[in-house]
């Protein structure tokens, strides 16, 4: 098998899909909450102010609104020595209680590649029956250094008892691809404002494909303990150590390149959102 | 009787009212404070105007105001933050202009205060709102007495400060003996927008919360109550992703809390002299917060509650739910301070003022009490003690299922008792007519009850149950209570047993024989829901958004049952009628116009459909309010 090459033009546009993609949900969400906020100020004015006269009346409609959010859960350095690279993991969301539009975005940079590089849009609503679990559909792009791919995407996403967030996404594509995603993660509170959590992330794939260093079966896990102090509970440092493995066919693909399937290091980070 | 006015000119009460209406042209201020006020400490307190007579002219703008050391800007009411003191009289027709001047659309709603439904103030119900620089006239009769506020029903505009006092004084003698009198308004004031605040609950709803369950906590209770207990309690909450320590939504994380728009440190100063009765209008203008209201060293006589006259009860606290008023005697015999000490119930900050001799003196500020937990009780789920591990996970079919026995008609209510004795229909008929079809009076010394009780038992009641209410958890309902039970003589968590004599809603009895008679002919059964996760409310377990407005007949008697699924208290305020509490005193049961409902608890009240038009009804948690937990209801003929 031969190592895919990018050409620099390539490589350097990927460097960038981090920031790009990052700053793209930042901004499409603010823009949209203003567009809200600005739509909800323009009310239509009533004709006649005067008691007694037919006023236009405007139906209250409390429970509907619109609101937006957008949270960078793992914004960090992970370093090992020289060995060092920026991981980020965000999500947004913009919408109703029972109608939401989710854009999620996570991935690897170093100096020069990005890896790992997942970007999804879902459509996101509440399950019936269900108190604290979400339904999502939407479609993955995997957009980094290595070849692109598109997912449809399809999974759920919520607060499972005993407070532990859970979201397990299935990936469909051409070729009958398909993949699997868990991730979970617990909030121990030390104290009001320091704030442990242990998260976890794991991936399946159903079939081998090289071109992007995965083999078939349960190809890794990235998983880390998160110590964060919430400064204020939208801005909070963190340290901790995480870990990344490569697994069975993916382990393989990435000793080839002479690249480590197990990755303990040092991270430390900002959790903020908006 | 003499009576002291509100600037402390002693006049006679007859020509009291004359004079008011001397000066009232446009609307006459008057100090708020006792004359002659030494001037130390004068700063500290700024007087508030009072505004009285039968026309007035409000001015809504934006104002820049500083409660916290950090200038913001304030929603206020002719320049003042909360709003002047009015003070209207029972028998007038007041008019009011209200003017706009700020950039989006605002309204005043006159909370109590039994007007017609196009005067009541709410925007898409009564009125279309008051439109940027416009001027809005409300007019109406003024048929009640008693201590009232108003505030906006736009959006957050309570929450930003357009709030204030309103009395109603009576048209015949008030038989509350006092020398001097003074508001008490309480109030949560934030430098953020209440926007955000709104927003950041949707995305964390424990955002304000800073005295979440930790690791220490945990450790120091397993050392205290043995690991197997605290850690099945923990486990029993976790389980439900819930946490006992949801007691206030919003906090003093981000509130000051506010006495007559004094802070803490600003220590609002009523004077007195030694041994005079001095009357103090509570009102909790807050957005979400219930105060707990003591003044260490001095009993508290409850004589009035929600504006109605109630049989003096003595106590050392009560409980205020967002909404509510209590009017309360005290008597201070020493020439010493006293400390108006109200704590959030999640005991996350206080408001605080003094009753002193003279301007400057003040008293200790007592230590906030430990934060109340909530109970299994509160979940609805009977009592923890001596469950076991075993016993919980006998609770998983909680999960999807429907009301049990709520629906039950509530066995030993004061008022059902002996109504089907007899049977004579024929006179029922009679009194059937059209009785309840005009406002009725509030009641007094000279309202007559429409019917008496005693006739009522001689009228076979046709009462048409509510529909039975079919309530699962989902994502609009994270709890369905499996056990409800009343619990009027409880003064709510964080109060029982905490050594002081504290109001219950059992304590309430009217001064005056209710005036409507009638036994209800219908019941309707309202969940108050809610998933405090997703920071989504309701009732039934619907949004507002989704919900069709109740329809009431004009002139019918009916009780509303509310029972509360959700792990906060509610304050449910009913808009244009009474809310005549069902709390065990029969005939003179107390008329309110907020009825808080605590956890898993069960109320009832009696209403009589007296006015046309649509009125809203709705949680009064203003945010719990926006998210949903509001409906229309229709009164038509």
């Amino acid at each position: 098998m031969s190592k895919r090459k990018t050409n620099q033009r390539s490589k350097v546009l990927n460097a960038l899909a981090a920031p790009f993609w990052s700053a793209t949900i930042v901004v499409a969400l603010s823009t949209c909450f203003t567009l809200q906020v600005s739509a909800q100020m323009s009310k239509p004015q009533p004709s006649s102010m005067s008691a007694g006269a037919t006023p236009v009346m405007e139906r209250p409609d409390m429970g509907n609104q619109i609101f937006a959010h957008a949270m960078l859960d793992q914004f960090e350095g992970r370093t090992k020595g020289s060995d060092s690279e920026l991981r980020w993991d965000g999500e947004g969301w913009i919408g109703t209680d029972m109608n939401k539009l989710w854009v999620k975005s996570e991935g690897f940079s170093d100096n020069t590649t990005v890896s790992d590089g997942d970007h999804e849009a879902l459509y996101d609503h509440p399950i019936p029956r269900m108190r604290y679990f979400d339904a999502q559909v939407g479609v993955r792009a995997d957009l980094d250094s290595g070849p692109h791919r598109a997912w449809a995407a399809l999974g759920i996403e919520g607060l499972a008892p005993y407070f532990f967030e859970i979201a397990p996404t299935l990936y469909f594509r051409n070729g009958g691809h398909v993949a699997g995603r868990v991730t979970t993660s617990y909030d121990l509170l030390l104290a009001q404002r320091w704030i442990l959590q242990p998260e976890a992330e794991l991936n399946f794939y159903s079939k081998d494909d090289p071109g992007r260093q995965i083999g078939s079966g349960f190809s890794d896990l990235d998983a880390g303990l998160r110590l964060r102090y919430e400064i204020r509970r939208k801005f909070s440092p963190y340290l901790g150590f995480a870990y990344n493995g490569k697994y069975g066919n993916t382990a393989s693909y990435v000793r080839q390149t002479g690249g480590t399937t197990s990755n303990a290091r040092f991270i430390f980070g900002l959790r903020i959102w908006y | 009787m003499r009576k002291e006015d509100m600037d402390g000119k002693q006049i006679p009460f007859t020509t009291r009212r004359r004079f008011v209406q001397g000066i009232a042209s446009g609307a006459a201020i008057a100090a708020w404070q006792w004359n002659g006020l030494p001037a130390f400490g004068e700063a500290l307190t700024p007087k508030q105007a009072v505004l009285t007579g039968m026309h007035f002219d409000l001015t809504i703008d934006s104002l820049p105001v500083n409660f916290t050391g950090r200038p913001a800007r304030a929603t206020a009411v002719n320049g003042s933050v909360p709003g002047p003191i009015l003070r209207w009289q029972e028998g007038d027709t007041i008019t009011l202009a209200v003017t706009n001047r700020l950039k989006h659309e605002t309204s005043i709603h006159w909370h109590g205060v039994r007007v017609p439904a196009d005067m009541d103030g709410v925007p898409g119900l009564s009125f279309a709102g008051i439109a940027p620089g416009e001027t809005f006239h409300y007019r109406f009769p003024v048929k009640q007495y008693g201590t009232y506020w108003y505030h906006s029903h736009s959006r957050f505009q309570e929450q930003t400060g357009l709030i204030g006092a309103l009395i109603i004084d009576r048209g015949d003698r008030d038989p509350i003996e006092f020398d001097r009198e003074y508001v008490v308004l309480l109030s949560d004031w934030t430098d953020a927008n209440p926007e955000t605040i709104f927003s950041n609950l949707k995305e964390q709803s424990d955002y304000y919360n800073y005295h979440r369950l930790t690791l220490p906590n945990f450790i120091s209770a397993s050392v205290k109550d043995g690991f197997g207990r605290t850690a099945s309690e923990r486990l029993a909450w976790a389980r439900m992703n819930m946490s006992p320590t949801d007691i206030a939504d919003v906090s003093g994380a981000t509130y000051t809390y506010l006495l007559n728009g004094n802070s803490p440190n600003a220590n609002w100063t009523g004077l007195f002299q030694p041994g005079e009765r001095v009357r103090l209008r509570f009102i909790n203008a807050s957005s979400m917060t219930f105060f707990d209201v003591r003044i260490p060293g001095l009993k508290m006589t409850v004589v009035q509650a929600d504006g109605n006259d109630v049989q003096p009860v003595t106590v050392d606290e009560f409980r205020m739910g967002v909404a509510e008023t209590y009017d309360v005697i005290v008597q201070p015999a020493d020439d010493a301070a006293y400390t108006i000490f109200a704590q959030s119930e999640d005991r996350s900050g206080f408001a605080r003022g003094t009753l002193a001799p003279q301007m400057g003196m003040t008293a200790a500020i007592p230590q906030m009490d430990p934060v109340p937990m909530r109970t299994m009780a509160d979940m609805g789920m009977g009592d923890m003690k001596g469950m076991k591990m075993g016993d919980m996970a006998g609770t998983a079919g909680m999960q999807g299922m429907d009301m049990p026995e709520s629906s039950k008609p509530f066995p030993d209510n004061p008022n059902m008792a002996g109504m089907n004795m007899d049977h004579h229909e024929k006179r029922g008929m009679e009194m059937g007519g059209n009785l309840g079809q005009r406002p009725l009076p509030q009641p007094g010394p000279d309202a007559t009850p429409i019917m008496p009780m005693a006739a009522m038992t001689e009228i076979e009641a046709h009462l048409t149950p509510s529909n039975v209410v079919h309530l699962h958890v989902g994502p609009e309902v994270d709890n369905v209570a499996m056990e409800v039970s009343e619990r009027l003589n409880d003064p709510g968590d964080g109060l029982s047993d905490n050594g002081r004599r504290v109001l219950t809603y059992a304590d309430l009895r009217a001064r005056y024989r209710g005036v409507d008679g009638r036994p209800p002919t219908r019941e309707i059964e309202l969940h108050l829901s809610g998933n405090m996760g997703r920071y989504i409310w309701g009732f039934n377990g619907h949004r507002f958004s989704d919900a069709e407005p109740i329809v009431l007949k004009l002139g019918e008697r009916l009780r509303l049952v509310l029972i509360n699924d959700t792990m906060m208290e509610h304050p449910i305020h009913l808009h244009g009628l009474w809310s005549e509490l069902e709390n065990g005193h029969g005939e003179f049961n107390p008329y309110k116009h907020t009825v808080i409902v605590k956890p898993a608890e069960r109320v009832t009240y009696l209403v009589s459909a007296d006015t046309p038009g649509r009125w809203a009804y709705h949680c009064h948690l203003l945010y719990h309010m926006e998210a949903g937990m509001f409906r229309t209801v229709v009164v038509q003929s």
